[in-house]
């Protein structure tokens, strides 16, 4: 007998889209003047809203405003004070939690159960943990009295936007700075609506402003001089141009960047575990996620039976309606990223990878791709080397623990990596020589605001969460 | 007339633990404040900076894996023999042009220094680490880890702001290329010889003497560096190598020159330093 899943959707009445948001800067939303752009559901491709561009005239008077509520108002406040502006954003952030989980699935296609019970309590949590740091930051180990920077210009990405702004404005302000933000063009509403959070707050104008807009209104932010620190979520090769022109300046940078980690499975490991750790590890986000456990190391003897467990497991992923509390794999954010999916795929098979996909009805609009794993990989092939950002696994094998390091540390990248045995001394052997600043151990894809995470070579440098994390927003 | 000539050292690079000439065949004149001849330098090409890369990575794996407390160890014993060579380092620094108490007195304090930062080996990742109170059923914790090869470009100062360029930076793990003061590079030399008889491993510290802005680009731009030192180099070279640094987003420290006096933070160890977060589950 087979049960059927009935469709669980999530009313999406709960959140009132505006037809057109424009910027926020000192308090208000204002006018862009660079070109409008609309933000699309990316599972129907329906437009959501149109969005005001941000250009450098924009940006500068963001950043001024930003400038005026450091010297006027946030940085001169008693941190106790701020402290209690961070946790109000904290409880209005749990109190709106349902309207954000669904506008974040509406504009991002991630599952509902994801932006329901990861991001959306994290960014909470990230508000909530970060509250606490701005009246005790002399004990945080940065000397007695640490001085805030100033403004910092805060670029984020597509795939998590709102936990993303979390991650940055939370740590910035609490330190003291103030921010200008600009989410990605893609994803801009959850940003929007957290203005309106801000202003239920009675935050003081200024001390968040947030930018839309494209690559262009970006580098206007990053090459403000009026901006004291950069902070970026993105990719290597922006991260790259964003280092470039800050040097010569006095600009701080913090960068997180690009991933392709390895996930390791040893032949002891607690097989149907490690299954789900592989799964949650490359599908999780549809695989839109910078520490993705893209690359799945086995050791040969298991290889086999892992692998068929792998697929059986895959064939149960539902894949389709963000708004669906049942799916487990939502849309591909855009057109444009479902495309270099398509290509690098392309080329997994072309360089004599074997692909695979369970069956695996796609809808007819929106964009879409099944959840993918390829056999065969040779280290050498695109797929085992650059960051696909989807739903793509590429599987290796390794024959003894020290292939598996060198393997596994065999990439520019290092963000995070994945290990599974049920032998203690071989994690701490293994996590110990892996060049990776996040390692999870018989787990995979947990975030904690108290757990600093951020990478080794070229995955940027900076850590966000934790103690460690304020330190990119003080002058020590 | 002295009574006998004296024997004159060949003041040469420091790579991989042994001590060649440049490759290009280059040499050039150190003079004293008064520009007297004092002796010929190694100037160092592109090429013995890559040498000197592929040695420091070779011996990165053994020298990040020895425990903390050797490491403590190795370093106190360059100390020792820093300490040894005294008069030699005195003699040196005068003929950089420093009066006989102020060459005894930067030596101290370089010898002072090396020790201040060995003890560091085994108290950084209990002052920079932690354990992480994490909202579930997860032990977690974050760890400091060397973060590879780093560059040094060392300041003028011809021992004390060595010492305290190289000492930090190798302390957490890291192995170094360090280029030395370029007008005043035989104490630099003199130094690796002492690490060369400290039980320090061959390549953790490798040497190399010359133009300072020729060799600088070439280390800001290699892949294989992780991290570049930029104390030593002129203002207005900062910004070219920033871009280059860029390129690999190599981890950059560029600190005010001057000021070796005074006792340091631990800004230019913590500078060359990766966090690692590890989670595990906690359950039966």
């Amino acid at each position: 007998m087979v049960f059927e899943y009935a469709p669980a959707p999530e009313s999406a009445a709960i959140v009132d889209v505006r037809p057109s948001y424009g910027l926020f800067v000192g308090g208000e939303f204002t006018d862009g003047h660079g070109e409008p752009f609309k933000s699309v559901n990316p599972a129907d491709e329906t437009v959501l809203a149109e969005i005001a561009r941000a250009d450098e005239g924009d940006v500068d008077r963001a950043v001024a405003a930003a400038r005026t509520a450091f010297e006027r108002v946030w940085g001169p406040m008693p941190g106790a004070e701020r402290a209690k502006y961070l946790y109000r954003i904290a409880r209005i952030v749990q109190e709106r939690s349902r309207e954000l989980a669904v506008l974040e699935s509406i504009d991002n296609g991630k599952p509902i159960r994801e932006s329901r019970d990861v991001d959306v309590p994290l960014v909470a949590a990230h508000f909530f943990y970060y509250a606490g740091w701005a009246d005790k930051l002399g004990h945080a180990g940065f000397g007695p009295d640490p001085r805030p920077l100033g403004v910092a210009g805060q670029i984020i990405p597509w795939n998590f936007p709102l936990l993303m702004l979390a991650w940055k404005i939370a740590p910035a302000l609490a330190c003291g700075n103030t921010v200008v933000l600009k989410p990605a063009e893609t994803t801009p509403l959850t940003a929007l609506l957290f203005a309106d959070i801000c202003r239920q707050a009675d935050l003081p104008p200024g001390v968040v402003n947030i930018v839309t807009g494209a690559g262009d209104t970006g580098r206007a932010l990053a090459e403000h001089p009026g901006v004291d620190k950069v902070a970026f979520t993105g990719s290597t090769d922006v991260g790259r141009q964003i280092a470039r022109s800050a040097a010569g300046t006095a600009k701080r940078l913090t960068l997180e960047l690009g991933g392709k980690a390895a996930n390791i499975v040893f032949e002891d490991a607690a097989l149907d575990q490690a299954v789900e750790g592989v799964v949650n590890g490359i599908f999780f986000n549809q695989g839109h996620v910078c520490c993705a456990g893209s690359r799945l190391l086995v050791q040969e003897s298991v290889a086999e039976e892992l692998l068929e467990r792998l697929k059986t497991r895959m064939a149960t992923l539902r894949v389709g309606d963000p708004l669906d509390k049942n799916t487990d794999v939502g849309a591909i954010n855009s057109a444009a990223q479902l495309a270099r999916i398509r290509e690098l795929a392309d080329a997994g098979e072309a360089e004599g990878a074997e692909r695979w996909s369970p069956p695996c009805e796609l809808p007819p609009q929106g964009f879409w791709f099944a959840p993918t794993v390829f056999t065969g990989v040779a280290q050498s092939h695109r797929i085992a080397r650059e960051e696909i950002f989807g739903p793509v696994l590429s599987m290796l094998t390794f024959r003894t623990p020290e292939e598996a390091v060198t393997k596994a540390n065999n990439t520019p990248y290092g963000l995070s990596a994945g290990i599974w045995t049920e032998k203690g001394s071989r994690i701490l052997w293994t996590a110990q020589r892996l060049r990776a600043g996040v390692v999870w151990a018989n787990t995979f894809n947990k975030f904690d605001p108290a757990s600093p995470f951020g990478g080794y070579k070229e995955s940027g440098f900076g850590r966000e969460g934790g103690r460690h994390g304020l330190e990119g927003y003080l002058d020590a | 007339m002295p009574d006998r000539l004296s024997v004159r050292k060949t003041y040469k690079l420091y790579i991989g633990g042994a001590f060649p000439r440049s490759e290009s065949g280059r040499s050039y004149p150190v003079a004293d404040p008064k520009g007297n001849f004092v002796a010929n330098a190694s100037q160092a090409s592109r090429k013995d900076v890559r040498d000197a890369v592929v040695a420091a990575r070779k011996a990165f794996g053994g020298w990040s894996a020895r425990t903390a407390y050797n490491r403590a160890q190795i370093l106190y014993r360059v100390a020792e023999m820093l300490e040894g060579r005294r008069a030699q380092f005195v003699d040196e620094l005068r003929q950089a042009g420093a009066s006989k108490s102020q060459a005894a007195a930067e030596t101290d304090a370089a010898v002072d220094r090396w020790v201040w930062y060995a003890g560091w080996a085994d108290k950084l990742a209990a002052v920079t680490g932690s354990a992480n109170p994490v909202s579930g059923p997860f032990f977690n914790f974050s760890t400091p880890e060397p973060t590879g090869v780093v560059a040094v470009l060392a300041p003028d100062s011809p021992l004390l702001g060595l010492v305290s360029t190289v000492a930090p930076a190798i302390v957490s793990g890291n192995t170094a290329v360090v280029v030395a003061s370029e007008p005043a590079p035989l104490a630099a030399v003199t130094l690796a010889e002492v690490l060369a008889t400290s039980d320090l491993p061959g390549g953790v510290v490798n040497i190399l003497t010359g133009r300072r802005a020729e060799l600088a680009p070439w280390l800001a731009s290699h892949l294989d560096v992780n991290a570049i030192d930029l104390t030593g180099v002129a203002d207005d070279q900062e910004k070219a190598l920033r871009e280059a640094a860029a390129e690999n987003l190599k981890r950059v420290l560029r600190t005010a020159p001057g000021g070796w006096d005074a006792v340091p933070g631990t800004e230019r160890m913590t500078a060359f330093l990766e966090v690692k977060t590890v989670w595990h589950p906690m359950g039966i």
